[in-house]
């Protein structure tokens, strides 16, 4: 029963989210604050996770083609495939539920502990839409985050197989090109931001409601890293299947 | 002024206030005092809009909040200081940003005009040098003074505190005190303040609401506290040795 409250208690929430925005010119400032908290901050933990799962994907799937019927190109074929379709999206926003989810549900949370978000409505401001709505705004430039650990990942692959000494640089290429269909990019991005959308408001929706005290915040968080994830995975296998079925 | 008539909040089961009577105002600095779990943090949040009363009304200047329109509303919003027992200041902002905050978010001042208003309100509260120092570098007596400026900096009617002095050392608490009651002077505000403070009953005192059991149970001044025939009030103005020993000294008319 809880869960099912709590189910419609999220969407009552972005419902309540949209009303009586914030001032442009304060919610111009707070996006630009939530942009470096949320993307900037994030880059260099996804640039090296991507580069080392990259390289790690291409050494497996080099090590793992014994047979010699199988041209090596594979290896730069599978690399793509996997880093495009699931590793860059969903990987990465699983790491992201870690890290920007804890962050926005610690943040949140501590503001409900310390009645600063009690102070907002006081003066008679959304607190929803002062505190969520940014972030929303801010997880847009998500997919950019996701192409650069595209990118990344794949440098990872390139470099690993090919001064790994499992095959050649014209080999990789050529099986990087092969049977490209590019709208598997774009249901790539079109996870991507759904899975912001997860990404800035369960972890929101987790801080703003959260009762108690510090204990609380950091209970919060961990329920709002399980509840994000599981959602991203679940909303994964619905998406791949509308799309790519 | 603010009149609050048949205050009724339950939570659940649980009725918190009981029917609550009272007005407050203008120019004085009214104390809701009683022990904990007597509802004064719910009647404060009633008074606020945080908590919607359960039965009974509350008059902002003999309106309602349920006749008011949602600008007026917002309007009234905009008319309300608060100032939260932690100082409720906002971590990411400096202090400057704090107080500046309201300005930004309601009024249609220039830079400059909000530099100069926030720099008054800062010296009035007698902090210096703080500006750009963020909450967490500052004192406890030092963030109920940004908590301050920021809840008057927009010349609110009406100007709302939760335990002001909780955490302070006597001194810089009656420093608090006696600028809530200058301020509340000065710009003729109606100030309800919740505390737990007998200083402060005795120092600002100028109307007492005794809470018990979610009811009033006495209501007064700081000049007739002293006679009262309520033994619970009694019990609980008196209770640090302290205040016994003045009363002692008082009855035998020193």
């Amino acid at each position: 029963m809880n869960y099912i409250e709590s189910v419609g208690q999220y969407f009552m929430m972005l419902g309540d989210l949209f009303k009586k925005m914030t001032k442009g010119s304060v919610l111009r400032r707070l996006i630009i604050q939530e942009l470096n908290d949320l993307m900037t901050k994030s880059l260099g933990i996804v640039v090296f996770i991507s580069f080392f799962i990259g390289a790690v994907v291409s050494i497996q799937m080099a090590l793992n083609l014994s047979n010699p019927i199988i041209p090596k190109s594979l290896i730069g074929y599978a690399a793509r495939q996997s880093i495009i379709l699931e590793f860059a999206p969903t990987f990465i926003a699983i790491i992201m539920a870690g890290k920007v989810g804890s962050f926005i549900t610690s943040s949140i949370g501590t503001m409900r502990v310390t009645e600063q978000i009690d102070a907002l409505e006081v003066m008679g401001i959304n607190s929803l839409n002062y505190l969520v709505f940014p972030k929303i705004i801010a997880m847009l430039f998500f997919p950019f985050l996701i192409a650069i650990s595209m990118f990344v990942g794949i440098v990872g692959a390139y470099l690993a197989a090919v001064f790994g000494g499992f095959l050649s640089s014209e080999n990789f290429l050529l099986g990087m090109q092969q049977d490209f269909i590019p709208f598997q990019v774009a249901y790539a991005f079109i996870k991507t931001i759904v899975f912001a959308f997860i990404l800035a408001t369960v972890p929101s929706f987790h801080g703003y409601y959260m009762k108690g005290g510090a204990l609380e915040v950091g209970r919060a968080s961990t329920t709002s890293f399980v509840w994000t994830s599981v959602i991203i995975i679940v909303s994964n296998y619905v998406i791949t299947q509308l799309l790519l079925s | 002024m603010v009149k609050v008539e048949n205050l009724h909040k339950s939570f659940d089961d649980t009725a918190v206030l009981k029917g609550i009577t009272t007005s407050f105002e203008p120019g004085k600095t009214s104390l809701i005092i009683g022990q904990s779990g007597s509802g004064k943090t719910v009647f404060l949040k009633c008074l606020l809009g945080l908590f919607e009363p359960t039965e009974g009304d509350i008059y902002f200047d003999d309106k309602t909040y349920n006749d008011f329109t949602k600008d007026e509303k917002s309007k009234l919003r905009k008319n309300m200081g608060m100032v939260f027992q932690g100082g409720a200041l906002f971590d990411s902002m400096t202090v400057f940003e704090n107080v500046m905050f309201p300005l930004r978010m309601f009024t249609k001042m220039t830079a400059s005009e909000m530099k100069n208003r926030v720099s008054n309100v800062l010296d009035r509260v007698n902090l210096h040098d703080a500006d750009d120092k963020y909450p967490s570098e500052i004192s406890g007596g030092m963030q109920k003074r940004v908590s301050i400026a920021r809840a008057i900096v927009n010349k609110p009617k009406f100007l709302f505190c939760d335990e002001p002095n909780s955490g302070l050392d006597p001194n810089t608490a009656t420093v608090i005190d006696q600028l809530i009651q200058e301020i509340t002077r000065e710009n003729n505000i109606t100030t309800v303040i919740n505390t737990h403070d007998m200083n402060s009953v005795f120092e600002i005192g100028e109307k007492i609401v005794y809470l018990q059991d979610g009811l009033i149970a006495w209501e007064g001044n700081k000049d007739i506290i002293h006679d009262t025939d309520n033994e619970d009030l009694t019990n609980f103005v008196y209770s640090s040795n302290l205040f016994k020993k003045v009363r002692v000294a008082q009855q035998k008319g020193y």
